[in-house]
């Protein structure tokens, strides 16, 4: 599948913010966090910036952006509606949590429910996001119950390893965040290995013979394509650029993504002050750049079973 | 709506495909492209047509496919285009419900005017039925001609879809495959009509007949045997040739 650079964007910002926003709500819910108004601004600030600018990246690639409130119509059917409808109600409790903290500095009674609300609906839209892949039959990288999982297990990893940084900024207490962070970055990087172990020992779902219904004559091979030059079908669904690269690829993402982030997150434990903060925010920026990678693997990997009628003989 | 129809009409319009008789001219495939742009999904835009990398809309393409080895391979030309599936995912996933299937015959729609172009039915559809139009900014697919079938100005003969009307061969067949009287439904049942890539569970109304056994399978094959000589021995044609020969032009 053609990786476009709009919906990378969109799926790391977007579960990065909800991430960060699970854990604001989660912890400020539990009472953990101060009702200062600075830490709000910018905790609330992070994880709705990155999530509204990720929201608005994925309608960029639409042919029509202008229709995008059409989106959230046809949430009984569609994965994509679903998304739609539960991300614009995240920003509902949001925007109390939000108001609460930064304007009132109010942390308790209402408000801790909107908080935990937040952090229900933050998890709720990235698993949609995940559904919407997980719902294709015809990508069979795609079509497993191990991609909701992993979106939500990412996302939460983004959020951790970010809202460790923000407590660092705040000198606030790190401790569970911390212990957090390592396990969440381990789990990732534990789901990541596992899809790919997968992917590479997938059992075949189609191949040239089914989908010309003439296998039973013997092996099916392509003779003539349609075209004499790349039609959509081949630009969209076939793309095999980054799939060469893919091996050296998926260890630029292990490492930047988990394995770095891991070793900085225990370097800013043992650090403090000004150390500490550059050691968690280099781990978060390394991190996205390791998620980003993770995202167009997952894409370029990803191979789409119409390509069976343009010279693959088995997917 | 995007929800599949609950309680769909018994009738089931579509195509039935005889890969036997297809000697894959691309009529079918030029002929919709021809009336598709001034129809319903009009135009079937195409971005540099007259450049070294052309590109287009189109909802029909055939392709070519070698099957088997040695004396029983064999190529067949292969049609492709919506086949109309009962259980179309490129409906239930259309976030805005541009996307449909109509409850009176079964067939799948986009609405343009409603479509965003998120291009996520075309990622449903296992059989590349779908192609987005980037100038228009919105996916357009078969439509079954619907704007011929039920064309009351048009001659009777001529309201079934362009592909079907157009092929030299009567390779393709248009009917109601709910009704299991018709000549379609017979034709499936008769030739063993099946379905593509039934493992996806899009059960297509549309169906492909397989290419017939070969009548002459016992034949060896050898080497084609010249029909005329080209050293005549004797007579005119003989003298000539020595003449000819003797001035040491032969080759």
């Amino acid at each position: 599948m053609n990786p476009a650079y709009s919906v990378i964007f969109f799926t790391a910002a977007s579960g990065l913010g909800y991430g960060l926003l699970a854990f604001m709500g989660i912890f400020a819910s539990l009472g953990l966090l101060p009702a200062d108004r600075w830490f709000g601004f910018w905790g609330l600030g992070l994880a709705l910036a990155a999530i509204t600018l990720g929201l608005l990246s994925s309608t960029f690639h639409l042919g029509h952006p202008e229709r995008a409130w059409r989106a959230v119509t046809q949430w009984q059917s569609s994965w994509l509606a679903r998304e739609g409808v539960i991300a614009l109600l995240t920003y509902v409790p949001a925007a109390i949590l939000g108001i609460a903290w930064v304007f009132f500095e109010q942390l308790s009674g209402g408000v801790l429910v909107a908080a935990a609300l937040a952090a229900i609906l933050s998890l709720l839209t990235v698993y949609c996001t995940g559904m919407i892949y997980a719902s294709l039959k015809t990508i069979p990288a795609w079509h497993q119950s191990s991609v909701p999982t992993n979106y939500m297990i990412l996302a939460i990893m983004t959020g951790a390893v970010w809202f460790l940084a923000l407590l660092y900024i705040f000198q606030l207490s790190t401790i569970p965040a911390t212990v957090i962070a390592l396990v969440m970055l381990a789990i990732g990087m534990a789901a990541k290995i596992r899809y790919w172990r997968q992917l590479d020992n997938a059992p075949v779902t189609s191949t040239s013979g089914t989908a010309t219904g003439l296998g039973d004559l013997g092996e099916v091979r392509l003779l003539e394509t349609p075209n004499t030059s790349a039609n959509y079908l081949n630009k969209e669904m076939g793309f095999r650029v980054a799939r060469k690269h893919a091996v050296k690829l998926r260890r630029v993402a292990i490492f930047t993504g988990f394995v770095l982030p891991i070793i900085l997150v225990v370097l800013a434990a043992l650090a403090s002050g000004v150390p500490a903060v550059l050691f968690s925010v280099t781990a978060g920026l390394l991190m996205m750049v390791g998620i980003v990678t993770e995202r167009w693997l997952f894409f370029a990997e990803a191979r789409h079973v119409v390509n069976l009628y343009y010279g693959d003989t088995a997917i | 709506m995007t929800s599949l129809p609950a309680n769909p009409s018994p009738t089931k319009l579509g195509l039935v495909i005889d890969l036997d008789i297809c000697v894959g001219c691309h009529a079918c495939a030029v002929n919709c492209k021809e009336w598709n742009t001034g129809g319903y999904h009009a135009p079937l835009t195409d971005t540099n047509p007259y450049d070294a990398d052309p590109s287009g809309v189109w909802f029909n393409r055939v392709h070519a496919f070698e099957v088997g080895e040695g004396k029983s391979g064999r190529t067949v030309h292969f049609p492709r285009s919506c086949l109309h599936c009962e259980d179309a995912p490129c409906v239930t996933v259309c976030p805005t419900g541009a996307s449909y299937k109509r409850n009176e015959d079964g067939i799948v729609l986009v609405d343009e005017s409603m479509c965003i172009g998120c291009k996520l039915c075309s990622w449903s559809c296992p059989y590349g039925a779908r192609e987005y139009d980037a100038d228009a900014g919105v996916m357009k697919k078969c439509t079954l001609c619907i704007d011929r079938i039920y064309n009351q100005n048009m001659e009777a003969v001529d309201r079934v879809p362009a592909c079907v009307s157009t092929c030299p061969a009567g390779a393709r067949h248009f009917g109601d495959l709910g009704d299991p009287a018709s000549d379609v439904s017979r034709l499936v049942t008769d030739r063993g009509g099946y379905d593509l890539m039934p493992e996806m569970e899009t059960k297509p109304v549309n169906k492909y007949l397989p290419p017939r056994p070969r009548r002459h399978d016992n034949g060896e094959i050898t080497e084609i045997t010249r029909l005329e000589d080209a050293s005549p021995e004797g007579g005119f044609l003989g003298w000539i040739d020595r003449l000819l020969t003797a001035t040491g032009e032969a080759k």
